[in-house]
């Protein structure tokens, strides 16, 4: 009874999952709704701006360099906190401290 | 891993993936890729080295002390180019605003301070996976 | 183009049940390998070869790497 319910409201969400894909614009195509006036300005005003040909470089560092540099401090705030976890199971030193800590 | 093919092999093709990994950070602004395409590539390189030939002479090559400093230094790079801008008259992280040598587009000398941001960028991005997995294989 | 496409799309789902239902974890992370190289592949069909590139490098290489890595200092079976 209760796989029978699970497959009925599964096979309901496919067919909504399957019918909002096909209602979706192509690849590429110009009615997409996220084709809109900023990727025009970003596609005209590239050369002009920056003077590199390459639009999604200058995208990530130069128009919202400001957001790279957030990704930047996301990926230092993770290794830190691998290092730090790790380096206490690795050195010996550390290890005695942790558990003159916990006993 | 003790193994002669292995070991030839990986001696030989190193050095052309990092210098593929070199070409495409500096042509970011240029062709496809960018910082964090190069960077990973670069670290996949030492990776592959410290794999085929172990920790020891791994971390003989690239010392854990100079990731470390190779780690901070590339964020701290991008916050100084930032901060040249607002010293240069504009915005932080200003490049056409601040008066940067802009060139002729499709040059390598050219575009601002989008290639000295890219090079941050690949340097953080290698030395952060290189870390991550001398880290996690490293012994007791 | 597009049965190109539609092919390897199938192969990506099949790919991606497949990783769920391994017990054996080096396997599961040999076909995560397999499925990186597919949305590479994928990426650049969709004329993305920045993010391709990315993709190619840390999904099939240094994903597949560390969690190796993790394996060899745990056990290889799923409970």
């Amino acid at each position: 009874m209760k796989k029978l319910m699970f497959m009925v409201v599964l096979t309901g969400l496919f067919l909504l999952l399957v019918t909002s894909i096909l209602k979706m614009p192509a690849l590429g195509s110009l009615n997409n709704p996220s084709y809109n006036e900023v990727s025009h300005y970003y596609l005209e005003n590239t050369i002009e701006d920056t003077s590199a040909p390459n639009v999604i470089a200058a995208v990530i560092t130069d128009y919202r360099a400001f957001d790279t540099l957030g990704e930047t401090t996301v990926l230092f705030t993770s290794i830190a906190a691998v290092i730090s976890v790790l380096q206490i199971s690795h050195k010996n030193h550390n290890k005695k401290k942790v558990e003159k800590h916990h006993g | 891993m003790d193994d002669l093919i292995v070991k030839t092999i990986i001696r030989l093709i190193v050095p052309f993936i990092q210098l593929y990994g070199i070409f495409i950070i500096l042509h970011g602004h240029i062709s496809p890729g960018g910082g964090f395409s190069g960077g990973a590539v670069l670290g996949a390189s030492i990776i592959l080295y410290t794999l085929s030939f172990g920790l020891k002479k791994a971390s003989k090559k690239l010392p854990h002390k100079v990731s470390q400093v190779m780690e901070s230094g590339g964020i701290l790079w991008y916050m100084f180019v930032g901060l040249l801008g607002i010293i240069f008259g504009g915005s932080f992280l200003a490049n056409k605003g601040a008066g940067f040598f802009m060139g002729e587009a499709g040059n390598l000398l050219s575009a601002g301070i989008i290639p000295l941001l890219t090079i941050g960028i690949g340097i953080k991005v290698a030395s952060t996976m290189v870390t991550l997995f001398h880290t996690i294989i490293e012994e007791d | 183009m597009v049965l190109l496409n539609v092919i390897l799309v199938i192969f990506l789902i099949i790919c991606a049940i497949a990783v769920e239902r391994t017990k054996d974890l080096l396997g599961a992370v040999i076909i995560f390998a397999a499925y990186s190289l597919i949305m590479a592949v994928l990426w650049l069909l969709m004329k993305a070869p920045d993010i391709a590139l990315t993709e190619a490098a840390i999904g099939a290489g240094a994903t597949s790497i560390l969690f190796i890595a993790v394996i060899s200092r745990t056990r290889r079976m799923e409970k």
